[in-house]
């Protein structure tokens, strides 16, 4: 079982005040997580990624292990701490004013 | 008994206040959305209680809300917005091309007749349309493919498609505004787009009476008398009484024709409304004086409307959905600031009070009015 931390506001959207815990089948990347995370939440769809190129939006980062995972492939496979559910996948908004 | 709703779209999320007929009394309903910004919210003409909001941030991108119960409870709508084919570049502020890119919704005006049916006017500039109630949305590509389209460049605010008039008499008739492109108006329900910008003089563009590349404001019309349309432009305030076909300047002892809203009293098709604004650099009012300009003859003459308005040390702006007018037997003009501050005029406007003083910047105002 994966496990999703969400900004303040995906949380608000996604109706959910905790962290999210998600089944991903096959090889856990934050594609596959990002694929599990939108089936089951429809409504995030289009807030972390575009609709159609599926990049990253700019001002959102994925961390995980205190490592910044933003950058790498989203294919590229994670952690297993994060494939078996020890540490959370974590969605940042980036830090800007406003 | 009937009333009133306002919607009002802040910086930091939606509010819908309330009241009776009277309007002296009202209930503050939000932040709905809180922290996100709330370009636009607009009822349906069609069912009072189908709203449609535009909720966006910098951050997560573009989401639609829809309410089915006068903004009580919301739930997310579809936010896919893909450009129709391969968009290709626009001009950027320097004259470089610049790829269109979709960034936010700037205007949600629902159908006259269907409550499932919403128009969508985006930055960069393009109109979109849902047939489902939001849940599925589709270009008209025909205006952003215009041929003018390439050289169309960005306003301070971005390439935005800020205004949307759905014209009640004429089938298929939309009057759009983009800022700076101008006004566009198809008579083909969005498949075919004229520029409909003759009269317009702008002398910060190269070619100053350019048929495309003007900054208009916003443009306004009365139900009753659709072929006469009212804009705020850059600077000027203007008239048209051919549809658009020709404009010709109005602003008459305004004391600044820059400026961003404009309006139409719900009952007197040549009572209208502006809000002078100092200058293109210096976006608060004239002298410090918060003043609605009201012209009962359609233009040229206008009236300085102060009662119940800071007359000194008002330093805020009047954004360009921020103006709406509600249509009860006495008619109501509301108007939101950057300052946070609702005012309402029960009278036409000849005095005013604030319904709220201290909400984050008011982005766009708009009026149900309630049976």
């Amino acid at each position: 079982m994966i496990r999703v931390v969400l900004p303040a506001h995906l949380r608000t959207l996604a109706k959910t005040d905790d962290e999210v815990t998600l089944d991903v089948e096959g090889p856990v990347t934050q594609q596959s997580i990002l694929d599990a995370l939108e089936a089951s939440y429809p409504m995030l769809r289009g807030t972390l990624r575009d609709h159609v190129t599926k990049r990253r939006r700019p001002f959102v980062r994925f961390f995980a292990c205190e490592e910044d995972l933003s950058n790498e492939s989203p294919d590229a496979p994670l952690p297993d701490a994060v494939a078996t559910g020890a540490e959370p996948f974590l969605v940042i908004g980036a830090i800007a004013g406003g | 008994m009937s009333g009133v709703r306002v919607l009002v779209g802040t910086r930091k999320g939606a509010f819908v206040l309330t009241s009776d007929a009277k309007r002296d009394h009202w209930n503050v309903s939000g932040p709905h959305f809180g922290g996100w910004e709330i370009y636009h919210v607009k009822g349906s003409a069609a069912d009072p209680n189908r709203l449609y909001a535009s909720q966006s941030t910098g951050w997560f991108g573009q989401l639609i809300q829809r309410s089915n119960d006068g903004g009580a409870t919301w739930e997310p709508a579809g936010n896919k917005f893909v450009y129709d084919g391969e968009p290709g570049p626009h001009k950027w502020y320097d004259g470089t091309p610049h790829p269109w890119e979709f960034k936010r919704v700037w205007h949600l005006e629902p159908s006259l007749t269907d409550p499932d049916t919403v128009y969508a006017g985006v930055e960069d500039a393009a109109l979109f349309r849902s047939g489902d109630g939001g849940q599925t949305w589709h270009e008209l590509p025909g205006l952003r493919t215009h041929e003018s389209g390439p050289s169309w460049q960005p306003g301070a605010g971005g390439l935005c498609l800020h205004t949307v008039l759905l014209d009640p008499a004429h089938a298929g008739r939309i009057y759009v505004a983009i800022s700076a492109a101008g006004v566009f108006r198809t008579d083909d329900d969005g498949q075919t787009w004229r520029p409909m910008n003759r009269g317009l003089r702008s002398e910060f563009i190269p070619e100053p009476t350019a048929e495309v590349g003007h900054c208009v404001h916003r443009i306004a019309m009365h139900r009753s008398r659709p072929d006469v349309l009212f804009m705020q432009k850059h600077w000027d305030v203007m008239r048209s009484d051919d549809a658009g076909e020709s404009w010709q300047e109005v602003s008459g002892n305004l004391p600044s024709d820059f400026g961003f809203v404009v309006d139409v009293h719900a009952h007197e098709p040549d009572t209208i409304y502006v809000v002078p604004i100092k200058s293109d650099s210096e976006h608060y009012p004239p002298d410090g004086k918060l003043r609605v300009y009201r012209s009962r003859a359609g233009g040229h003459e206008w009236e300085a409307l102060t009662k119940g308005l800071p007359q000194r040390d008002c330093y805020v702006n009047v954004l360009r959905d921020a103006m709406a007018v509600d249509a009860l037997d006495s008619c109501g003009v509301y108007f939101g600031t950057t300052g946070g501050q609702v005012y309402a005029s029960a009278d036409a406007g000849d005095t005013w009070a604030p319904i709220v003083r201290d909400l984050p910047a008011v982005v766009s105002v708009e009026v149900q009015t309630l049976p």
